[in-house]
C-alpha cells in the first residue's frame, strides 16, 4: 500500500461541481450579455470609423492651459472642504445609527427599520441628493456638503454596524458581569473593539468623498466640479485638461495620505 | 457549626438548550465565606450553573427554578429580576477566557469594576475619580501586576490577564466571586498562582468563592468543599477530602481520566491529588 492511498483512504470524496452546471452558468452569463447588446447601443465599429475625429478632439486638450491655476486651486480646496465636512458629519451620525442597526445590540424591531432608512440613504446617488439640496438651500458648496452627508451616512453606518456585528461577545459579557449599564457595555466593551475598523472605513469614505465632491459640483454644488462643468460647456478643452490633471493629482495625494494615516492608526 | 448567613441559594433549577437538558433540578446552598469547587467533566453544566447565578442565563420559563444571591432574587421561574444589575455589582464573575477588553489599558479594564458606583455621565467619557484609580492600583498591586497598569490588556500573558480579571473583581468590592473555569486556559504555574489568589481573597477578605474546575487536583489543594456535577445533576456535595479515587470513579466512570490534570497522575494510595496537596502549604492549613 502506498502512502498516497493511506492518507486518502478515509477521506470522503471531494464534492465535484458537474461540468453541466458550470456550462449552464456560462450560458446564462453570455445570454445576458447578448440580450443587453442593443439596449446598451453597442457600436464598437464606430470607434474605428471615427478614430480621426477623436484624435482631433483629443488634440484640443493639449497643451493644458494652466493660466487660471490659482482659481482652480482655490476651488480644489473648496472641494476638499466639502468632502471633509460631509464625511465628518456622516461619521458623527453613523456611530449611533450603526449601533442601532447592529443585530447583536438591538432587537429586530429596532435594527430592521433603521437598516431600511440607511438603505434609502445609500441607494440614492450623491448627485441626485445634490440636485435636491441645490433646490432646497441654493447653489453652492453647502448643498454639496448636505448631499455627501446623507449618502455617506447610509454607507458608513452600514459598514460600521457590520463591524459591530463581528465583535467578540466575551469582553462585553465581562463588562456586563460587573453590573454596568448597557451604555457602558457599549462604550467599554464594543467601541474599543471596532475602533480600528471604523477609522479605516471613515478614511476610505473620505477618499471617495473627495472624488464625489468633484462630481456634485457639476450640478451647482460648488467646488472644482462647477469649474469643470463651465470649461467643458464652453469648449475650453485645454483648460479642461488642466482642471482634470489637478483633480487627478489631488485625489492621488489624498489617497496616499489616507493610506499612510490608516496604516499608522489601525 | 454556628449558622453563617446563606449567600447563594439555588432551588430546583432547570435549564434546557433546545431539547438538550443542561441542568436538571439543581439545588445548592452556599454559606458566607465558603470556598467551593464545582467539579465536573466538560458539558456537565458547571458553566451553565454559574451563569445562572449572575443572571447571564435565565432558567426554563415556567419551571419552579429560583436563584437568590446575597438574600436578593436573581431570577425566578425563568424571569430575571429587574434589579439584577445592582446585584451583579456585588457578584464578580471571572471567566475562562478572561473577558478583558484587549485594546483598553489594564487600568481601564480594572476600573470597569467601579462602573456601577459612578454616575453614567462621567463613565461614558471614561472619567474616574482619583480614589477609584487608587483603589484599582491597590487591586493590581495585590495581584502583582501593577507595573502593567497602562499596557493594553492584549499585551499581557494569560496568567496576568486572569490576575487583572481578579483585580476587577476586587475593585467591584464583590462579596461573591463566581469563577468559571478560571485556570482552564493557563499553564500549571499560572494556574496555581490564580487559585492561590482566589484562596487569599476568600480567606483574608471573607469573599465567598464558587469556582468551577475540571481538574480534581486543584479542588483538593484549594477548596474544602466540592460540589460535583454530572450531566446536569449534582452527584456529590460534601467535603473535598472525602472524595477518593474510588468514589470519583463511581461518579464519573470512564470520564474520570479527564478530571485529573494532564501529567498529574492520581496517586496510588487512593487519595487523588495527594501530590499537589503536598506541594501547597495553603492546603495543609485548610485541611487542619
Amino acid at each position: 500500500m502506498t502512502v498516497q492511498t493511506l492518507t486518502t483512504a478515509g477521506l470522503p470524496p471531494a464534492p465535484r461541481r458537474t461540468p453541466l452546471s458550470t456550462l449552464a452558468i456560462w450560458g446564462v452569463l453570455l445570454a445576458l450579455l447578448a440580450g443587453s447588446w442593443t439596449g446598451a447601443d453597442m457600436r464598437p465599429l464606430d470607434l474605428l470609423r471615427d478614430a480621426g475625429n477623436m484624435a482631433a478632439y483629443a488634440n484640443g486638450f493639449f497643451p493644458p492651459d494652466f493660466h487660471d491655476w490659482r482659481y482652480y486651486l482655490a476651488e480644489m480646496v473648496v472641494t476638499l472642504q466639502i468632502a471633509l465636512w460631509g464625511t465628518a458629519l456622516a461619521v458623527v451620525c453613523s456611530v449611533p445609527l450603526a449601533l442601532l442597526a447592529a443585530g447583536n445590540i438591538t432587537p429586530w424591531w429596532v435594527h430592521q427599520p433603521v437598516r431600511r432608512v440607511l438603505d434609502a440613504c445609500r441607494s440614492i446617488n450623491e448627485m441626485v441628493f445634490a440636485l435636491l439640496f441645490v433646490v432646497a438651500v441654493g447653489l453652492g458648496p453647502f448643498a454639496g456638503v448636505l448631499a455627501l452627508w446623507v449618502h455617506t451616512t447610509g454607507v458608513l453606518a452600514k459598514l460600521f454596524s457590520e463591524a459591530v456585528e463581528t465583535i467578540d461577545p466575551q469582553p462585553v459579557e465581562g463588562i456586563r458581569a460587573t453590573g454596568a449599564h448597557p451604555l457602558e457595555e457599549i462604550v467599554y466593551g464594543v467601541i474599543p473593539q471596532v475602533t480600528p475598523l471604523w477609522i479605516s472605513y471613515a478614511l476610505y469614505r473620505f477618499e471617495s468623498n473627495v472624488r464625489s465632491a468633484s462630481v456634485v459640483g457639476m450640478v451647482g454644488a460648488g467646488g472644482i466640479g462647477m469649474v469643470l462643468w463651465d470649461v467643458i460647456r464652453s469648449f475650453e478643452y485645454s483648460q479642461t485638461a488642466a482642471v482634470l490633471l489637478m483633480l487627478v493629482v489631488s485625489v492621488s495625494c489624498i489617497d496616499l495620505c489616507s493610506a499612510w494615516l490608516r496604516k499608522r492608526l489601525v | 457549626m454556628p449558622e453563617t448567613p446563606t449567600v447563594i441559594e439555588v432551588r430546583a433549577l432547570h435549564k434546557h438548550f433546545g431539547a438538550q437538558a443542561a441542568l436538571r433540578d439543581v439545588s445548592l446552598t452556599v454559606r458566607q465565606g465558603e470556598m467551593v469547587a464545582l467539579l465536573g467533566a466538560s458539558g456537565s453544566g458547571k458553566s451553565t450553573l454559574l451563569r445562572h447565578l449572575s443572571g447571564l442565563h435565565h432558567a426554563d420559563a415556567g419551571s419552579p427554578s429560583r436563584v437568590d444571591v446575597l438574600g436578593r432574587n436573581v431570577q425566578a421561574g425563568g424571569r430575571l429580576s429587574p434589579r439584577v444589575r445592582a446585584l451583579r455589582a456585588e457578584v464578580a464573575t471571572i471567566f475562562q477566557q478572561f473577558n478583558l477588553v484587549d485594546r483598553l489599558p489594564v487600568m481601564t479594564n480594572v476600573l470597569a469594576g467601579a462602573l456601577p458606583r459612578q454616575p453614567l455621565w462621567r463613565t461614558l467619557f471614561k472619567r474616574f475619580p482619583c480614589c477609584e484609580v487608587q483603589r484599582a492600583y491597590e487591586a493590581l498591586s495585590r495581584v502583582g501586576i501593577e507595573c502593567c497598569a497602562w499596557q493594553r490588556a492584549s499585551t499581557l500573558s494569560g496568567g496576568q490577564q486572569q490576575r487583572a480579571a481578579i483585580s476587577r473583581a476586587l475593585v467591584q468590592g464583590a462579596k461573591v466571586i463566581l469563577a468559571d473555569e478560571p485556570i482552564a486556559s493557563l499553564d500549571p504555574e499560572s494556574s496555581r498562582r490564580v487559585m492561590s489568589l482566589l484562596a487569599d481573597v476568600n480567606r483574608e477578605l471573607g469573599v465567598t468563592v464558587l469556582v468551577s474546575l475540571h481538574q480534581v487536583d486543584y479542588a483538593f489543594a484549594f477548596c474544602p468543599r466540592t460540589v460535583a456535577l454530572r450531566a446536569g445533576e449534582i452527584v456529590y456535595d460534601g467535603p473535598t477530602r472525602e472524595l477518593d479515587a474510588e468514589r470519583l470513579r463511581t461518579l464519573y466512570g470512564s470520564q474520570t481520566d479527564e478530571l485529573f490534570a494532564p501529567g498529574g497522575q492520581p496517586a496510588d494510595d487512593g487519595r487523588a491529588g495527594a501530590t499537589l496537596r503536598a506541594l501547597s502549604p495553603l492546603a495543609v492549613g485548610q485541611a487542619a
